[in-house]
């Protein structure tokens, strides 16, 4: 387990880069070629949104980019190193150091309380005490409005509430890159308005990367850099 | 989970439970068999033939293989020159004392009826260190019994069917000469078959009554290791060329039978304890199943495949220990419990209750049968969940 504190990554190196990646599900008859030759860059304090029609591999290539699914073809660097085709190992340590995921859904643990489950990364990563951990989460809770429901358990807290508990859990281990698949898909205007100028506050402070999956133009739009997806490749 | 852990439970108790009862009752058979014939006997001499095979190679040389014809041996009744085979066996460290025993049949004679009698004629202060006779005496005394050359010690059947009591007198018969002894004792071994049969006189008495002045009598030996009898047999045995006989050997068929019942119980109870282990497997896969999402989630914050097959583990260990140290209360308080239960057996020994054996070595198998069985229900489940890609579970909520 590392105990490496996050560095800072240097404006000249991206946080990720991706070339040519290749990526189709399904089986036999069935398959489909969703992603058909992805090229990114990702720099430090910057966000990023990703747009396009249903089903034309934002997701997919999201999970790529997040070292949740391997590519058919294709590599990616995650600050300069090269993790497409590392062991299993070290594509999960690789998350829990560099990586904060947003998924569409929360995916909280229901037995445990939003501080818990904001704990659970650094509990993993271990480079803070039990009482640090305890007082980052208390504050992440708090930068996305939900300090007075730290010990309340994820089941007690309504859908939004939940999916700001899983944006501050993503901010946990102060993560080099943050990948979002509709982070306030489930949120009303003003709690969307919210989690998004945190996060861009974040960005710039910590100079975190956000790679955010959205189909909300207003947010796409205060976005640093906007991209375009239409059948598994990038457009202008 | 409940339903597995309260398998468990039973299952560890019952395995305890059976354990205690069948080895109670074999452990008091033993004592029993070796407190009445002692744990070995020295019987007859055997000459050996003075003949060895010899292999040879396939020029007819010599080679080193070579065995013994021990099947040709020729016996001889009875143990020869007493005195010097005394002293030899008492050369062993592990012997702790030698009674010199005449053994024969006559027919016992009282006022009421006769019976044929099996009579032992012993040295009452060499057999009281080889058996357990002092506490087998019922009424009457063995101090009688040791200052009266004419008395004898009747066993509790022999006793009933002939009516006879402390203080009366009786006539064994044998080759047409009838002697008279006084009974100063009746004894109980607890193994019907002696009990309806044997007396004891004293040595002396016995040679008058069947003739033998000399020879033909055996040996019964004290050990300080019961449990090693059999190996200290196989060395008095080579040493002395007299037949030995460890009690392993001659109540082989019983203790047989007694291992047979004990394996037995043991295979039949632990079908609980596996029937617990196929339900907490199907427990745990469902789990599994359950919580696909929740484990997608904490391998995309980190946490590496061992850390997912480790909660799963976890949740084997933790029933596997509730289980096993409930299972081994429940155990010793039925085994407790049964153990005050009345039954009356009578015949290869007499009880008057359930016999049990408290021996930590049946909660140390209970726990390790349950131990083999939860780990095994728990790790398929944890490796099928430590399987899981990420990607492939989160995927399936959005594209």
């Amino acid at each position: 387990m590392s105990t490496e504190t996050p560095v800072p990554t240097p404006a000249s190196q991206p946080v990720l880069r991706a070339e040519n990646l290749h990526r189709s599900l399904g089986e036999g008859e069935s398959r489909v070629h969703v992603l058909r030759g992805i090229n990114l860059q990702l720099k430090p304090a910057m966000t990023y949104s990703v747009a396009g029609p249903s089903g034309c591999g934002k997701s997919t290539m999201l999970y790529l980019l997040g070292l949740l699914d391997r590519q058919d073809k294709g590599q990616i660097w995650i600050r300069g190193e090269l993790m497409s085709d590392a062991s299993d190992a070290e594509r999960t340590a690789a998350r829990s150091r560099h990586i904060g995921f947003v998924f569409q859904f929360h995916f909280l643990l229901p037995e445990f309380s939003a501080a818990e489950n904001v704990m659970l990364p650094m509990k993993k990563l271990g480079a803070r005490s039990p009482e640090e951990m305890r007082s980052r989460a208390e504050y992440l809770l708090g930068l996305v409005g939900l300090g007075a429901k730290a010990d309340r358990l994820a089941t007690h807290l309504s859908g939004g509430e939940q999916q700001r508990v899983a944006i501050a859990r993503s901010l946990a281990n102060d993560p080099a890159l943050l990948l979002a698949d509709e982070p306030t898909g489930n949120l009303d205007v003003a709690n969307s308005n919210m989690v998004f100028d945190l996060l861009q506050r974040l960005t710039r402070e910590t100079g975190q990367a956000i790679l955010m999956v959205t189909h909300n133009p207003e947010l796409a739009e205060r976005t640093d850099a906007r991209l375009r997806m239409q059948d598994g490749q990038f457009v202008v | 989970m409940l339903m597995s852990l309260a398998g468990i439970v039973f299952g560890v108790g019952f395995f305890i439970v059976t354990q205690a009862q069948t080895s109670g009752f074999e452990k008091f058979y033993i004592d029993t068999i070796i407190g009445a014939d002692s744990p070995i006997r020295i019987e007859d001499r055997f000459q050996l033939p003075g003949v060895a095979i010899k292999g040879a190679g396939g020029e007819g040389e010599e080679t080193d293989f070579y065995t013994k014809t021990d099947s040709n041996r020729k016996y001889t009744r009875g143990i020869e020159y007493p005195n010097k085979l005394r002293a030899a066996v008492e050369d062993f460290s592990d012997v702790t004392a030698v009674s010199e025993v005449l053994q024969g049949d006559a027919r016992a004679i009282s006022s009421f009826s006769e019976e044929l009698a099996n009579v032992l004629g012993i040295r009452i202060k060499d057999h009281l260190q080889v058996t357990d006779i002092q506490n087998q005496i019922k009424w009457g005394s063995i101090d009688n019994f040791r200052f009266n050359p004419s008395s004898v010690l009747l066993s509790i059947g022999l006793a009933e069917r002939l009516q006879l009591q402390i203080g009366d007198y009786m006539l064994f018969e044998y080759a047409g000469e009838t002697r008279r002894y006084k009974v100063v004792g009746i004894f109980e071994t607890g193994i019907s078959q002696i009990d309806k049969s044997r007396v004891f006189m004293q040595l002396g008495e016995a040679r008058a009554l069947f003739k033998k002045p000399f020879g033909q009598a055996f040996f019964q030996i004290g050990v300080r290791n019961v449990e090693q009898a059999g190996l200290l047999a196989e060395r008095l045995e080579e040493a002395l060329n007299h037949n030995v006989v460890p009690w392993q050997e001659r109540e082989r068929s019983w203790l047989q039978v007694f291992s047979v019942l004990r394996i037995s119980s043991a295979i039949t109870v632990s079908t609980i304890i596996l029937i617990s282990g196929l339900g907490m497997f199907n427990t745990l896969a469902m789990l599994v199943m359950e919580k696909t999402r929740e484990i997608a989630i904490l391998r995309s914050i980190g946490y590496t495949r061992q850390d997912i097959s480790r909660i799963f583990l976890w949740q084997g260990v933790l029933v596997l220990i509730a289980g096993t140290v409930c299972g081994w209360a429940f155990g010793a308080g039925v085994t407790l419990a049964i153990s005050k239960l009345p039954i009356k057996i009578r015949g290869i020994f007499t009880a008057d209750s359930f016999v049990v054996n408290w021996d930590i070595n049946h909660y140390i198998w209970a726990a390790v049968v349950a131990g083999i069985t939860v780990m095994i229900a728990s790790y398929i489940p944890a490796r099928r969940a430590a399987a899981l890609e990420p990607g492939t579970i989160i995927r399936g909520t959005s594209i």
